[in-house]
């Protein structure tokens, strides 16, 4: 019973909450990857444009909900991911005729690629401020638990209770198929193979006939469906705010890295690491230590190392051990 | 004389700035296997760079089956049917040996099943790790994917440079003999070699370079034999 309950609490609070947060700093780092890989520069306005992309969701959700449109069960916002998922394609592609084209043309260096979309993610932030605002947006519907914390009590008898939100399983069955589908793309389709010959080798590409403005459009394509698909599913598991959207820059990037650049396997091993090294740092153990210690040896404090505040600092730090221990990774991929 | 498969006639130029090439021609005909060698800085590589379009010729004019092919960009030589194996980066590392060749046949609309099955048949190592990272395997083997790749377009001419640096003397009396019989299927072969005696045994042609000016051109045999080839470029 105590080990049972000690499991329960643990899937409540740190498991089933870093898988769904996992898979959302997946689908982001993927993008950051695959754009690293393509266009060889680090996507900066990864964080700002996927709020945009959110932002885009919202109003269309909101819009369908005024209709009276719904899914029943589901978010309404599924509907309306669509609209958003063309918008921010359409949004990162004319971000492309307009910036980055002309430095690859000139064969910039990536830092100045970098810096480029340091001044697309500004532009970004202060369009989607005006669109949305600053501050907190909810747009998440439909039914809100598959298991509510008295549901399973009720069930199993157990002293602890564990929720699963459906917001949460969403996000693990979309990012599931989302990340199956890249695969399928990346590894069975032409498009896909040319894709990875690409990023493989850009001048033998070139000689093999290898379109690179297609490449590089296809790219786009997939980076701002990500983009879109992990902003919503964030939105609905936590909540939106441009602001918020910003700061998931920093597990992206140390997920992307943490993994391997490059590598979209290691992108998404990456997001869980990092969502789990989080999650579990910045959790009490106090009860879980409880239940599996012996009677009468719970302790006094909340057995806590860092405050959840400090979940940045975390991510921050693995970033920086990777970076010094193991530059390319977890899977070989290219340093920065 | 009738026009060969493949030739670069009186090319000049370089990489901007100076001029490398000083009108220099190569040329090579159908089935056979022509050879550049020379000492280190002759431009051996620029001279086929330069047939590939890898460089801007100030005069001259290369010629592919009599077409004059000078403006093309070397892609667009590519689907004018020529293969062209760089020395360095020549395969795509991450991806299988299959897929490699699948890239290599990427222009092509039609069904490309038999010419892989044909490069398998020609590298019967690739057939066994097809399903193996290209960048896993040894320095020889690369070199059969690199080769194989440049072959699934179906090229009338194959250019290779350098295809035996960095190989172990064994496989590269390997690597000449695939040569050899790529060539026998029809398709001419241009190729600069660091190891010339070797190279101008197998070539029909060899163009020794100096300086980026045609110093010999005579049969590989020939080559060998003179003298002064010998002395000078081969070492005695």
């Amino acid at each position: 019973m105590e080990l049972l309950n000690a499991i329960v609490v643990l899937a409540n609070f740190v498991l089933i909450p870093a898988l769904a947060y996992g898979s959302q700093i997946a689908l982001g780092a993927l993008g950051i990857t695959l754009i690293y890989g393509i266009l060889r520069f680090a996507h900066f306005a990864h964080g700002d444009i996927m709020a945009f992309g959110t932002g885009i969701v919202i109003l269309v959700t909101w819009w369908l909900q005024g209709q009276g449109i719904g899914l029943g069960p589901f978010p309404t916002a599924l509907l309306a991911l669509p609209v958003g998922i063309v918008a921010t394609v359409l949004y990162l592609l004319a971000a492309d005729r307009t910036v980055y084209r002309f430095y690859r043309k000139v064969k910039a260096k990536p830092m100045i690629l970098v810096m480029a979309s340091l001044g697309v993610m500004f532009v970004t932030n202060g369009i989607t401020r005006l669109i949305m605002g600053p501050s907190e947006q909810r747009f998440a519907d439909g039914e809100r638990f598959i298991i509510s914390v008295r549901d399973f009590r009720d069930w199993t008898g157990l002293a602890e209770g564990l929720a699963f939100r459906s917001a949460q399983a969403l996000t693990i069955v979309v990012a599931l198929i989302a990340m199956s589908l890249l695969f399928w793309f990346l590894n069975r389709t032409r498009a896909g193979k040319s894709m990875r010959a690409y990023s493989d080798n850009e001048d033998l590409a070139l000689l093999s006939g290898i379109n690179p403005e297609r490449v590089v459009v296809i790219t786009w394509a997939i980076a701002g469906t990500l983009m879109v698909l992990a902003g919503t599913l964030y939105g609905l598991d936590k909540s939106y705010r441009p602001f918020t959207y910003f700061q998931l820059l920093l597990p992206f990037f140390a997920a992307a890295i943490v993994g391997g650049l490059g590598n979209p396997m290691g992108a998404i091993i990456g997001g869980y690491v990092v969502a789990f090294a989080e999650m579990g740092i910045t959790y009490a153990w106090r009860r879980v230590v409880g239940y599996l210690g012996p009677e009468g040896w719970e302790p006094a404090g909340l057995m806590q190392i860092l405050p959840v505040d400090y979940k940045f600092a975390v991510t921050f730090g693995i970033l920086v051990l990777v970076l010094i221990f193991r530059p390319t990774g977890i899977f070989k991929g290219r340093t920065l | 004389m009738s026009e060969p498969v493949l030739i670069g006639e009186g090319m000049t130029g370089g990489y901007g700035g100076a001029d490398i090439l000083h009108s220099c021609t190569i040329a090579v005909d159908k089935g056979q296997i022509a050879v550049i060698v020379g000492p280190n800085g002759a431009g051996k590589s620029t001279a086929m760079k330069a047939v590939f379009g890898m460089l801007n010729l100030r005069e001259g004019q290369v010629r592919l089956m009599g077409e004059d092919i000078s403006a093309l960009t070397p892609q667009a030589r590519v689907r004018k049917g020529m293969g062209f194996v760089p020395q360095n980066a020549n395969i795509f590392p991450s991806m299988t040996v299959e897929e490699n060749l699948e890239m290599g046949a990427f222009i092509r609309e039609d069904d490309f099943r038999g010419t892989m099955d044909q490069v398998f048949e020609l590298f019967p190592i690739l057939r066994d790790k097809r399903r193996q990272a290209a960048g896993e395997l040894s320095g020889g083997q690369r070199q059969q994917v690199a080769v194989g790749r440049a072959l699934m377009t179906k090229p009338s001419v194959l250019m290779l440079d350098e295809p035996t640096a960095g190989v172990s003397p064994i496989v590269m009396d390997e690597l000449f003999d695939r040569i050899i019989e790529v060539a026998r299927t029809g398709i001419s072969i241009l190729m600069v070699e660091q190891n010339a005696r070797q190279a101008l045994a197998i070539a029909s042609k060899g163009y020794v370079l100096v300086q980026g000016q045609n110093r010999y051109i005579d049969t590989g045999q020939a080559l060998l034999a003179d003298p002064e080839v010998r002395k000078s470029f081969l070492g005695g």
